[in-house]
């Protein structure tokens, strides 16, 4: 494996393993109930009953950090999820059958057209928010990325030797798409789901601080930063230690998708919107 | 060129109608009543049946539609629920604060952007460029909403220099409104600069190694000839492929950033939207966010195609 002896890939992978870990092991982790309110220890700074401090009702952050990992990790993993299929199934029809190329592309184009942020915020706005919702809305701006990048690897795939190999030797449409096309455009579709994975984050965090992620007193780390906004001056922690936790998860994921990229894909470009 | 013209024209028009199409099936989107959603849970429902008929939400699908596009055509997008005035008038009073911030974003995307590219491509593989790197990947890692809060405890709560938040109008006080503007156009920034940073980085030591600049080098050009002129100038044509894609992100990333520093624009006028339901003005932003955005593309390729006879239309 040569992604192994890349530097950088392997501490993005640490980052995104201990994020991961996080997630899985949020109740042995927290030291609290993230969602019990304690007044008595509202604003208290970090001491060693809340090792990161106490928000404005006295929840624990930490423990609303940990838990909050689970909500932002998973609503990415599903996002993930989600885009690889629809993406690669749009991709490879668009790039494989000629006659879907053109209208499949325009409706890309037009979702692509839409920042993404504000798509997505409009989406939760008409749906409602909740997590499942978040997921849809970000699913609705990465599939078209992630179907033009997938396009693009399968109108080279398509025109190689064994395709027409294999076509000649009467494979059908089914078969020559997920046999040979498939397996050889996985590369591109493979770093781009890992920077899709970064965006979802990111962008979920963004959501949930605008009021259209899960509804409180879930704790999500954007939720928990816009909670904290309101009280820079008093209780800077709040805001500061969620804001942390996005930040290495999404750098350990930029950093392990520029690694498989040099890997897998050494001609791909760093352009994503 | 002509025909290159004609076909990159009906792309966009079709693009257009799509798009125009996604905004309005946001309303469709509303599970349950919209108008009852708008309205409020509490409102009494002759109020709802005003709403639904002052939106024509009793009407079939077809006949929406219809109404959507043909006020479209005549720039109506309809009226807000909450800002007693139209939909155009509301996006056209908050255009000026965003289109200030997000320039200004612009121009520190663009100049640090470039300079940070060129510099770690021209020092490849030392201290400089693993630092500058290093910072444009922690750059597009890091929430621009978040290091708005940071920079407000920073330069606003700890030292008192400049303004935690509000907008000042040119009008006001141009100094005013240049303090005003400095952190949410450094925390809109950071994104895109790491962006061009890396795009610049990469697509500039692909150049370096083209026979032109070996050529450029062999016939004793200085270094400053060599980089400034032959190779920055083969820089410039894929970044300015990612102008649109800078310009997208500067509007996805002003939702939040004029959440944060209460800036009266439009990405602010999109979060108290989505707040108060008023849908009417979350179409009407989409639509002319990405009409923008599509016509911004189209004025790029067709200015591309100017510059390099090759490109063909296919």
């Amino acid at each position: 494996m040569r992604i192994a002896r890349h530097r950088m890939a392997m501490i993005g992978l640490v980052f995104c393993i201990a994020a991961l870990l996080m997630a899985l092991f949020a109740d042995v982790l927290a030291t609290h109930h993230p969602e019990r309110t304690r007044l008595r220890d509202a604003f208290k700074g970090p001491s060693a009953e809340h090792v990161l401090g106490a928000d404005h009702l006295g929840r624990d952050i930490w423990s609303r950090v940990v838990y909050g990992s689970r909500v932002s990790i998973g609503i990415g993993v599903a996002t993930v999820v989600l885009t690889g299929l629809i993406g690669a199934a749009f991709g490879l029809l668009s790039g494989y059958f000629r006659n879907l190329d053109d209208p499949l592309m325009r409706i890309m184009d037009a979702l692509m057209a839409f920042p993404g942020v504000m798509l997505a915020v409009a989406i939760t706005a008409a749906l409602g928010p909740s997590a499942v919702n978040v997921v849809i809305a970000l699913t609705a701006v990465y599939v078209p990325r992630t179907a033009r990048i997938t396009r693009a690897s399968v109108l080279v795939v398509r025109e190689m030797d064994y395709v027409q190999a294999a076509r000649a030797l009467g494979a059908g449409h089914a078969r020559i798409i997920l046999r040979h096309i498939l397996p050889n455009s996985l590369g591109p579709l493979v770093v781009q789901l890992t920077f899709v994975f970064a965006y979802a984050v990111l962008s979920e965090a963004a959501l949930s601080f605008l009021g259209m992620g899960p509804p409180p007193p879930t704790p999500t780390w954007g939720n928990i930063i816009s909670d904290g906004r309101d009280y820079l001056r008093e209780a800077a922690w709040i805001c500061l230690y969620p804001g942390l936790a996005i930040s290495v998860t999404v750098l350990g994921l930029n950093l392990l998708g520029d690694g498989l990229r040099d890997v897998l894909d050494p001609r791909m470009k760093v352009t994503q919107g | 060129m002509g025909r290159y013209l004609a076909g990159r024209l009906i792309s966009t028009l079709v693009v257009l109608i799509l798009v125009s199409f996604i905004s309005f099936c946001i309303m469709q989107m509303v599970p349950g009543d919209p108008a009852q959603i708008m309205a409020g849970a509490a409102a009494p429902p002759d109020e709802v049946q005003r709403i639904r008929e002052q939106f024509g939400l009793d009407q079939p699908f077809h006949v929406q539609m219809l109404r959507w596009y043909g006020g479209m055509l005549r720039g109506d997008l309809g009226t807000s629920i909450t800002l007693s005035r139209s939909v155009v008038a509301a996006i056209v009073e908050r255009l000026p604060s965003t289109v200030a911030l997000a320039g200004f974003a612009f121009v520190l995307t663009l100049v640090f952007g470039l300079v940070a590219g060129v510099g770690a491509a021209l020092k490849q593989d030392s201290w400089v460029d693993h630092t500058i790197m290093t910072l444009a990947v922690v750059g597009v890692s890091v929430p621009s909403f978040w290091i708005g809060l940071i920079m407000i405890i920073g330069f606003a709560v700890m030292v008192d220099w400049l303004p935690a938040g509000g907008y000042v109008t040119i009008a006001e006080s141009p100094s005013g409104w240049f303090r005003s503007l400095i952190l949410p156009s450094i925390a809109l920034a950071l994104l895109q600069m790491g962006l061009l940073a890396r795009i610049t980085r990469a697509t500039m030591i692909e150049v370096l190694r083209q026979d032109f600049v070996r050529t450029a080098q062999a016939k004793g050009l200085s270094r400053w000839m060599v980089v400034g002129k032959h190779a920055f100038m083969n820089v410039m044509v894929p970044v300015v492929t990612v102008i649109g894609i800078v310009f997208s992100l500067l509007l996805s990333g002003s939702v939040v950033i004029e959440t944060v520093f209460s800036i009266p624009g439009l990405g602010r006028l999109m979060a108290t939207s989505i707040v108060t339901r008023d849908y009417p003005v979350i179409q009407g932003a989409l639509l002319i966010t990405a009409a923008m955005f599509v016509l911004i593309n189209l004025a790029v390729d067709v200015l591309y195609a100017y510059l390099d006879p090759r490109i063909h239309y296919d």
